[in-house]
């Protein structure tokens, strides 16, 4: 396969075939906090694009050079060092967006999605393809997030990225916007996947892993076999 | 001795940690189909949140903040968790091999439930002082055992329910989620 083909096949993963919200149910923790409005749904994802797309880079860069025992910690040092880069830019450049985001930017280190990708793609695969990867995974969490905060904030508050679009006779729901209207409007999306038979991880998050968090993350049970072992 | 049970109060039920702060959702959603995994859970997360409050305020305070490094405490308090719930299974095991049996593998999934990252971080952008900050460390903890044992058990009443097929799995838990959240919110009179 030729790079071009690497780069397109990667970022489709990461949009569809893959979504790490709807198809792999990872990075819940953001997903349902900051998608009660557009622009705060959009700037979390952009921010955890851009710490996804370099740390992909920097662990598939370093990727022979860690031994294999203490490749968590490295990771998650390598992580937390671009989070932290990602947050002084935020303070710099955009305050607004900083201040609602609030303490979720700092908790992009323990964002599952990024660990995940580490582990599962970018320790094992060159530079270039990893960063396609990450560009991929990280348009699929944005489209995902924006999905889901133009759902809350249309119908929550009426309103789009802050300017009203609903006519003034409607009258907002407003516990969408709340935090149970999260966790109501996720469930509908992925009971419409389901009604759609389009496979979701979902279920298996559900059925649960008894030794398992969810999230194929460090510290995971070593002898919990994964999710498809267990199933099986 | 008012402001602290405040803080307890505050932390569990009014501003729930799973249920309005979203913090810890893997395993509220994973963990969460039997009400003895749940507990056991929630019992290690108490444990450790306790103590990593504890830790990262004393690192904060002696040593980032005095040399000016408080832009590092991303880095470094996910570290001192880490460390951290290594050197809590390596001590109970040796001390207390009932309770290490008991809280077994929940011990090490702890490092990456982001309520602990989230607790440390936060009392530090609330100014708390020690004694704050490890109350409201516990506090936390404690509304996420609470939520994550009650979800378990509205999980076991309804399992063998006749649910329509595209709602069962994901789509049920998160409703339940969704009412859990509502009627917490009758809590938010509390203040």
């Amino acid at each position: 396969m030729n790079k071009n083909n690497v780069a397109i096949e990667r970022i489709i993963n990461g949009i569809a075939t893959e979504n790490p919200i709807f198809i792999m149910m990872l990075g819940m923790c953001p997903t349902l906090a900051v998608t009660t409005s557009v622009t705060n749904g959009i700037g979390m994802g952009l921010s955890t694009t851009a710490v996804l797309v370099v740390s992909n880079l920097v662990i598939s860069l370093v990727r022979k050079l860690i031994p294999d025992d203490v490749r968590l910690p490295a990771y998650i040092v390598i992580v937390a060092s671009f989070v932290t880069v990602t947050q002084l830019i935020m303070q710099a450049y955009f305050v607004a967006l900083n201040d609602s985001l609030g303490v979720y930017i700092p908790l992009i280190v323990v964002n599952c999605i990024i660990l995940g990708r580490a582990e599962a793609y970018a320790s094992k695969n060159p530079p270039l393809a990893s960063t396609f990867d990450g560009i991929g995974m990280g348009i699929g969490f944005t489209w995902g997030l924006f999905l889901l905060s133009a759902f809350r904030e249309l119908f929550g508050a009426g309103t789009f990225a802050g300017i009203q679009v609903m006519p003034s006779i409607y009258k907002p729901i407003d516990i969408l916007v709340k935090a149970p209207g999260a966790f109501l409007v996720l469930g509908f999306i992925v009971m419409a996947m389901n009604a759609m038979h389009i496979k979701t991880r979902a279920n298996d998050v559900a059925e649960g892993c008894d030794n398992c968090p969810g999230c194929g993350a460090p510290g995971a049970d070593p002898d919990c076999e994964g999710k498809e072992g267990k199933k099986a | 001795m008012n402001s602290l049970i405040m803080i307890v109060i505050g932390a569990a039920f009014m501003n729930n940690v799973v249920l309005s702060q979203f913090l810890g959702i893997c395993s509220f959603l994973g963990v969460s189909n039997k009400i003895k995994t749940s507990a056991s859970l929630g019992g290690a997360v108490i444990f450790v949140i306790t103590i990593a409050s504890a830790v990262a305020y004393i690192l904060y305070t002696f040593i980032l903040a005095p040399l000016g490094l408080d832009y590092l405490q991303t880095i470094v308090f996910i570290l001192v968790i880490a460390a951290l719930v290594q050197i809590v299974e390596m001590f109970l095991k040796k001390t207390s091999p009932a309770l290490y049996t008991a809280l077994g593998i929940y011990l090490p999934l702890i490092t990456t439930n982001c309520a602990v990252l989230g607790v440390a971080l936060n009392n530090v952008t609330d100014g708390y002082n020690f004694i704050e900050s490890v109350v409201s460390g516990f506090g936390t903890a404690l509304g996420y055992t609470i939520a994550i044992v009650l979800l378990a058990g509205i999980r076991e009443q309804i399992a063998d329910n006749d649910i329509p097929e595209p709602v069962k799995g994901a789509p049920l838990v998160l409703f339940c989620a969704a009412l859990m959240g509502i009627a917490f919110f009758g809590f938010s009179s509390l203040g």
